[in-house]
């Protein structure tokens, strides 16, 4: 809820809008456009850009963040946050690597990175929700914890060695050019999108978000959804680490730094309210698209990583005024 | 399906025409990437430059220095991502992490991309080979002979450390005893650690100067150590009497050069760096050099590089700095 909404009270429509106006309309529809628009800029701009296998590797910049993402979108909707998945993935990892010294193999280590990114989202879970701590201030505290594991566990080191099978989560590839990344992408996007948008739990997501004292006072079990929710984001980040580990072949405590801020980006630009209450698992899919595409788009014009920062955040603040003006200059 | 319609679209269109163009001149240029840890870095600006000074030199060579905003494997992949997108000629990479970054290597290694590392080196599989800016027996015997070269009629010099287990520190100074023959008349009192900590160091340097009164110079190789010795001998009065050397950064070291506290101290040049990474990725990409154990590869003016049985070598002496040139690079690192 902005200010402005506060204020002058939510606008209410005379009638409804056509089902078909209202997808044309749709925060989706216009990401979608953008996505297009920055597809074919791509196209001129590179020569590079329009090569199947340069397409296939530029998934990988945003598929392990995007998994983070639906599960990031969930929390965020209800009203939370979490701000240390990347941190969970940096303990994970260490995690499997520490297990790998002992000899696992890939079934065990599968079972402790994601065993470890459970119990990460459990603990933010608890804290949030049995103790009612705010979880930006619980998950920032967590964020230096989690990593501050994996530094007193590594150092200056790193953890090497992984099995040989267990680069298939990285580096394989299901069919051709679709990597195993990608595929896993877009089952866990179907998943996200189906328990939001045709469950009850989905139901139960959204009004906890637009008003948790009424959900509650609606026999909606507030708590324990929100603990569901922090477990199913430690439970992705825990998946990203299996997927970001494989494809490194090593783990060092810096693993994923700085992820939670792209992943936080990559849900709002995707049309969810910040604040919570609303937004779609397709807007999201389409601004991890988005965002994939601009960052590669422009690696290969060689445009140095700040100057991609400025664009992502340009870009960020462009789609999410533009449909405010736009809504402001009709009155 | 999609690509083909998009590509059809765009021929369609025309207007790839100007690019096309533009990209089959720079297929004739050899396209050399320097990726370095992160952007905004003195040291890697300063060897962008030695890069750019090597392309002039051969020619039909464009250079692209690129590298991650802040130092992660993650990022750097990214990077090498693109580059194999861009079909480059070869990479120059310091590497963020050896091992992370191998993987991204090798598959750029098998699209045809000569692959070298320089400075942080990458794991045996993920690149051809490996440049060091120097070596532990150069950098031994360098640490000695600059103490040296201020005392003809020789005198007492003593070590000032970094930690009784540091690995770096230890091989040098080992390195270093190995050649003492050769500098007859210069005698090494004592060796002393300060922990890679300023005021340990501070405190460490003072207490030679009480124990050896006759102390003519103190060496440390460790950028720490350096500037803190000199700082011990300048605030006890003694700079320009007792020479503190060693190996540390111009940035640090240009208050002790100018208050005489340090005649010279040595440490690689990065600009000299990035100019032997190009003109390697040159020998290597062009053919005209074989990366394999025992194989000398031309870098132009710095001479030939060695390859060990790692494939990696040395590149030269650690640079020498004093107060001709301090001012000129106290501002790159």
């Amino acid at each position: 809820m902005s200010l402005s909404e506060h204020t002058t009270g939510r606008h209410i429509p005379d009638r409804l809008r056509s089902p078909l106006e209202a997808r044309l309309k749709s925060w989706e529809s216009l990401l979608l456009l953008v996505a297009i628009a920055i597809f074919v800029a791509n196209s001129f701009a590179s020569p590079y850009f329009l090569n199947a296998w340069n397409l296939s590797d530029a998934t990988f910049n945003f598929s392990e963040k995007a998994m983070i993402a639906f599960a990031m979108a969930l929390l965020i909707i209800a009203g939370e946050i979490d701000l240390s998945v990347a941190a969970i993935i940096a303990l994970a990892s260490t995690a499997m690597g520490a297990a790998v010294q002992m000899g696992a193999g890939t079934p065990v280590l599968i079972g402790v990175g994601l065993g470890v990114g459970l119990l990460c989202g459990a603990f933010n879970g608890l804290l949030v929700t049995r103790f009612g701590l705010p979880s930006i201030v619980v998950t920032i505290g967590t964020m230096s914890l989690f990593r501050g594991i994996s530094y007193i566990v590594l150092g200056d080191q790193a953890f090497g060695g992984y099995p040989v099978d267990f680069t298939y989560f990285g580096r394989g590839y299901v069919f051709w050019v679709i990597s195993f990344e990608l595929v896993l992408f877009a089952l866990i996007a179907v998943i996200y999108g189906i328990v939001l948008h045709k469950t009850n739990f989905g139901r139960a997501i959204y009004a906890i978000g637009n008003n948790p004292t009424g959900a509650l006072f609606s026999g909606i079990r507030v708590a324990r959804v929100k603990f569901i929710l922090f477990l199913l984001t430690g439970l992705m980040s825990g998946v990203a680490a299996i997927c970001l580990t494989s494809r490194l072949g090593s783990t060092r405590p810096s693993i994923a730094f700085g992820w939670e801020l792209e992943i936080v980006t990559m849900v709002v630009l995707g049309g969810v309210n910040i604040l919570g209450g609303s937004g779609t698992i397709p807007g999201v899919v389409i601004a991890a698209v988005v965002m994939g595409l601009v960052t590669f788009g422009l690696g290969l014009l060689n445009v140095p990583g700040i100057v991609m920062s400025i664009v992502i955040g340009a870009l960020l603040i462009g789609v999410i005024a533009l449909p405010r003006l736009w809504a402001m200059r009709r009155g | 399906m999609k690509r083909r319609n998009f590509t059809a679209l765009v021929a369609g269109l025309g207007l790839t025409a100007s690019l096309m163009g533009t990209s089959a001149m720079a297929q004739d240029n050899m396209r050399i990437a320097l990726v370095v840890k992160a952007l905004g870095i003195g040291f890697f600006e300063a060897a962008a430059k030695g890069a750019e000074e090597a392309a002039a030199e051969l020619g039909n060579t464009e250079i692209i220095y690129t590298g991650p905003t802040d130092t992660t494997a993650e990022g750097q992949i990214e990077v090498i991502n693109s580059l194999i997108a861009q079909g480059v000629d070869a990479i120059a990479i310091s590497a963020n992490d050896p091992d992370a970054v191998a993987p991204a290597l090798e598959r750029a290694m098998q699209r045809g991309i000569t692959v070298i590392s320089w400075d942080s080196g990458v794991a045996e599989s993920g690149r051809q080979m490996h440049l060091n800016p120097s070596s532990n027996e150069l950098i031994g015997n360098m640490i000695i002979k600059l103490a040296a070269d201020n005392l003809p009629d020789g005198g007492q010099v003593a070590i000032l450390s970094a930690t009784t287990t540091s690995t770096n520190q230890n091989i040098w100074i080992e390195e270093m005893q190995k050649v003492m023959g050769n500098y007859p008349g210069i005698e090494v009192v004592a060796t002393v650690y300060g922990d890679d900590l300023a005021d340990k160091s501070y405190r460490e340097a003072q207490g030679l100067m009480q124990s050896y009164p006759d102390l003519d110079a103190i060496i440390a190789p460790t950028s720490v150590g350096i500037v803190a010795a000199a700082q011990a001998v300048a605030d006890a009065g003694k700079a320009g009497e007792i020479n503190v050397t060693g190996l540390g950064l111009p940035s640090e070291m240009a208050g002790a050069i100018e208050s005489g506290a340090s005649k010279s101290f040595a440490i690689w040049n990065p600009i000299d760096l990035g100019y032997s990474a190009v003109m390697i990725a040159h020998a290597l990409a062009s053919g005209e050099a074989t990366a394999e154990p025992g194989a000398a590869i031309p870098m132009g003016r710095m001479g030939d590089v060695t390859l060990d049985d790692t494939t990696s070598g040395a590149m030269a002496d650690p640079f020498i700095y004093d107060s001709t040139n301090i001012d000129e690079f106290k501002s790159i690192f």
